[in-house]
């Protein structure tokens, strides 16, 4: 796989399609792959491609266009960019907000198996790390190697991934793979749902008030690329500067339901979180209910519009309050 | 300090200018009684509301938010309220999920031709918010209202 990609992008290169290419180099702990960014093709044989290329590399792309927008001249880069299936949804989602051009945009799409969550591996002290079809070989201080299953230590978005592959791509590489019952997907939003209102809550609170506000969540998320925040917009000032738990909330559910009918499940803010807010379920009730509501998706098609620049004239109004 | 057994809710209501607000003025004008517990705020439209400016209020220690608008297709500006109303369904349902109470936000149409049908959602929404108590679950002056209180004793 990695050939095909080392391949196609030094073609690239050469047909001077492309500036700058992103992808994944190795990283400096073992089961880490860091985004890398490649300008000259000597680097190419930097690349790699495994499961612990779990960045969304979309975060990337509006900051290269960000400082020339509107300028006349502007000399535009050309970007070539590696996509799984959540980067190509998000990249999608950057295109029809018009924070990046898509002729400026190369795509490689590639067929995902799902990234694995170095949390979900106990040990603490790992030296070496290999990667075997669907097993992972770890090894410990002592070279006591431990052979794990790839597919339990897949990250919970990985599990239940509807794309794997982007829906709007230049080229694609890979092999198609099994997608994952529906069912299985909104299981854990049905659950939380069932539960009563004060025990809700009481999740609610205890995960919000692990939050530091660090803002990590924000800088991973490739939909949040406003130039001033509501977090730290002054006039009007939304939130106060205390750790105040009343802050923490406003700030959290003002950062999620600006995602409404934007995230795309991709799971960087489940990732960057130093404290591990549970975000997942907050955020994932968004992107049902958006589907459930308007029968609309984040990031699979460039023409429909997204769902709340638009409207239907029999939209769902049962929680409007009737006398 | 408010004494428990006589509280009242403060209700912030968003009021379109171009019906709620009117259907609002209609009201006092037929001289209709309703709760005197609303604060209103005018907006030009009920797309105008922020979602923000909900949680906000409600951080503020407000303990109900009502929002209300032009019924469907009668918009001054066309498309506003049904913006709006897709907006108002994902928050409700999200703030519903995370655990704030149902009743504390709620949203309504109403024209400027409708003074008795403000007057019946006044009503209803007062008496709802009222059984709920006082909003404590993201009001940020909860916690030092308790240790006044803790102090006056």
């Amino acid at each position: 796989m990695i050939e095909k990609i080392k391949e196609t992008v030094k073609k690239l290169f050469k047909e001077n399609k492309i500036d700058i290419f992103i992808g994944y180099s190795e990283g400096t702990l073992p089961l880490r792959s860091t985004p890398c960014f490649i300008t000259r093709s000597e680097d190419i044989e930097k690349l790699v491609w495994n499961s612990y290329c779990s960045n969304n590399l979309a975060v990337y792309l509006p900051r290269f266009f960000v400082s020339q927008r509107g300028a006349k001249d502007a000399k535009l880069p050309r970007i070539g960019i590696l996509a799984k299936g959540c980067d190509g949804r998000s990249i999608v989602g950057l295109i029809k907000e018009h924070q990046i051009p898509r002729e400026n945009i190369y795509i490689i799409g590639i067929h995902c198996g799902g990234m694995i969550n170095t949390k979900k591996i106990k040990k603490v002290d790992i030296v070496a790390a290999e990667e075997k079809n669907d097993k992972v070989l770890v090894e410990d201080e002592d070279k006591k190697k431990v052979e794990l299953k790839k597919e339990e230590l897949l990250a919970d978005m990985c599990k239940t991934c509807q794309y794997t592959a982007p829906a709007v791509y230049d080229i694609l590489l890979g092999k198609e793979k099994q997608k994952t019952k529906k069912e299985d997907r909104e299981a854990f939003i049905k659950e939380f749902e069932k539960k009563p209102l004060e025990e809700r809550w009481e999740y609610f609170q205890e995960q919000i008030s692990k939050c530091i506000r660090c803002n990590a969540c924000r800088q991973a998320c490739p939909n949040c690329y406003c130039k001033e925040c509501f977090a730290e917009q002054a006039k009007p000032r939304w939130i106060g500067p205390t750790n105040d738990i009343s802050d923490v909330m406003f700030y959290q559910i003002g950062r999620i339901f600006h995602q409404a009918g934007r995230c795309v499940d991709c799971g960087a803010c489940v990732r960057a979180c130093p404290m591990g807010v549970d975000l997942r379920v907050f955020t994932y009730k968004l992107i049902k209910d958006v589907k459930e509501f308007f029968e609309y998706e984040a990031g699979v098609s460039l023409e429909e519009a997204p769902p709340l620049a638009t409207f239907k004239q029999d939209d769902k109004q049962e929680f409007i309050t009737e006398p | 300090m408010k004494n428990d057994n006589n509280w009242e809710p403060k209700i912030v209501t968003f009021l379109c200018n171009w019906c709620s607000y009117a259907g609002a003025d209609l009201a006092g004008v037929s001289r209709l009684q309703y709760p005197p517990n609303i604060r209103v705020i005018r907006v030009p439209c009920s797309g105008r509301v922020n979602p923000f400016y909900i949680i906000k209020v409600l951080q503020n220690g407000i303990d109900g938010v009502l929002v209300s608008g032009c019924h469907p297709g009668d918009c001054h500006y066309i498309s506003g309220n049904l913006v709006a109303r897709r907006k108002f369904a994902l928050l409700k349902s999200f703030l519903e999920y995370i655990g704030i109470e149902p009743g504390r936000v709620q949203f309504s149409w109403v024209s400027a031709a409708e003074g008795g049908r403000f007057v019946d959602i006044i009503e209803k929404v007062t008496s709802e918010i009222k059984k709920l108590g006082p909003s404590k679950k993201l009001s940020k002056w909860q916690k030092e209202a308790e240790y006044i209180k803790e102090i006056l004793k």
